[in-house]
């Protein structure tokens, strides 16, 4: 049944039907009111879940590697400043290939301090070891947080799990959702059987042991294993999803209106809604252009996003971060998707929407018509920012 | 200790050590630079060392203690500090004689 809800509730609504066995959360805006809504679920008893409301994001980390550890179905939900305080632990849940599922709100980094949307928050934890998904729609929130509920779980995988979903744009606008029926959602999410559960005390085990640097690099390449299982999974499950509900996400991104393309836009989150408009309008005046929306983040689909994009002219990836001293963290990905093939299209990096500054049709229709004159390696270009 | 190295693919999910033995395999008490002597004459057998030795160290037999575990015992004075009849005392290692 389609229901009128906030991105907020979208994402609550999922874990009150994943019903992890603990939660443990620190406020912090936009990412509040999951938080809110899933204490609500505890307290009235609509979820059996241990809700741990810890002193702070550190905390709220470590509480889910020694609840997961001890063998536990573990989310938690963050943003900004409070993913900023998890990563130290955030590289140790990924370390102990723990399936913890986390909600990101995203929102800028201080300084200044600001709390509205930028991915600068998803980019510091870009090499914390953790799956990425970034989502469109409060819609896309809900269904990726299932998905990505099995997908941390998956043998092979067991790695911690992000959704991205942009703050206020997606966590406090209110959309239309269709959440799944309970009872197929907990079909779909399944039970989890943990690998090594330190609460059983037949099989002891011991956790985050020191590694010397005879063994530390080979730890770390096993960790890789866990990201190269990803992609195939992350498909097998977008299929599961289909079979169970109906609904269709299939690939690593979604291609709109790509096909014979001459030039596109490449976003993350909620500026592809944005986009597809623009593209829509572009497209009945007759203009070939086209989008590249990400899901699958981390690990970065390189091989299958250069094929998309191969017979396109000119590439306009947008980023919503800076990495100072350097090109976006998206063009850069990009770019190393492309060096060493012989069909590239043009590439041009935008940097736009910090801080939450709003990113308009125009803007983004601005962008098509000007990409074509824009030389490649003129570093950052700049969308609606005050020269 | 020349143990073959084993390569990444053989190495358990996230670095786990299956079996938990660790303690028992791993002698750490070489790390240590004070000692602990014990005077079981003036023990009170309060196991207050027992209760806070961070290493498990502190032997114990019969709910009595029995002396340290010098194979584990890392030397970081915490049962000397607890003592309260001063009953061990911390001296540098390699000057020491052995209580028990």
């Amino acid at each position: 049944m389609r229901k009128v809800m906030t991105g907020h509730k979208a994402v609550a609504e999922a874990m009150r039907q994943i019903e992890p066995d603990v939660v443990a959360v620190y406020p912090i805006t936009p990412q509040s009111e999951i938080a809110e809504y899933y204490a609500d679920y505890v307290h009235n008893g609509r979820v059996r879940t241990e809700l741990v409301p810890v002193e702070s994001e550190h905390s709220a980390m470590s509480a889910c590697v020694g609840a997961a550890a001890a063998g536990g179905r573990v989310m938690t939900a963050t943003a900004s400043q409070g993913l900023a305080l998890m990563v130290e632990i955030l590289y140790i849940a990924s370390s102990m290939r723990l399936p913890i599922v986390m909600a990101l709100a995203n929102r800028a980094l201080s300084g200044p301090i600001n709390i509205h949307c930028d991915h600068s928050d998803a980019y510091l934890a870009r090499d914390a070891g953790a799956v990425q998904i970034f989502t469109e729609s409060a819609q896309e929130a809900y269904d990726y947080t299932l998905i990505a509920q099995r997908l941390a779980e998956r043998k092979g995988v067991s790695l911690p799990v992000i959704v991205n979903l942009d703050g206020f744009t997606l966590t406090h606008s209110v959309q239309v959702v269709e959440p799944l029926k309970d009872e197929v959602a907990k079909r779909f999410v399944g039970t989890y059987t943990p690998n090594y559960p330190l609460l059983d005390v037949e099989h002891p085990s011991t956790w985050g042991p020191f590694a010397m640097p005879d063994y530390y690099f080979e730890l770390k390449r096993a960790q890789v294993a866990g990201m190269e299982a990803v992609p195939e999974a992350f498909l097998e499950i977008q299929k599961a999803y289909e079979e169970e509900t109906g609904r269709k996400y299939q690939g690593y991104f979604e291609p709109y209106r790509l096909e014979d393309a001459e030039r596109a836009l490449v976003v993350m989150g909620s500026t592809a809604g944005t986009a597809k408009v623009v593209v829509d309008k572009l497209r009945d005046a007759g203009e070939k252009v086209g989008l590249l929306k990400m899901w699958m983040y981390r690990p970065f689909p390189y091989a299958a996003v250069a094929e998309a994009l191969a017979g396109v002219k000119q590439v306009a990836v947008l980023d919503r971060a800076l990495s100072f001293g350097a090109y976006g963290a998206l063009y850069t990905d990009l770019a190393a998707a492309f060096v060493h093939r012989d069909q590239a299209p043009a590439l041009v990096n935008y940097i736009y929407g910090l801080g939450g500054r709003d990113t308009t049709p125009e803007q983004l229709t601005q962008v098509f018509e000007e990409m074509s004159s824009v030389k490649p390696d003129q570093g950052l270009h700049y969308i609606g920012l005050r020269e | 200790m020349a143990a073959k190295l084993k390569s990444w693919r053989e190495l358990p999910i996230g670095g786990v050590v299956p079996g938990g033995a660790t303690p028992e395999l791993n002698k750490t008490g070489s790390w240590r630079s004070q000692r602990p002597v014990w005077d079981e004459e003036k023990c009170i057998q309060c196991l207050q060392c027992w209760m806070h030795c961070p290493d498990d160290s502190i032997g114990i037999k019969d709910q009595k203690m029995t002396g340290m575990d010098f194979d584990h015992c890392k030397g970081c004075g915490v049962c000397a500090g607890i003592c309260p009849v001063d009953a061990i005392e911390m001296v540098p290692e390699g000057g020491a004689e052995c209580a028990k």
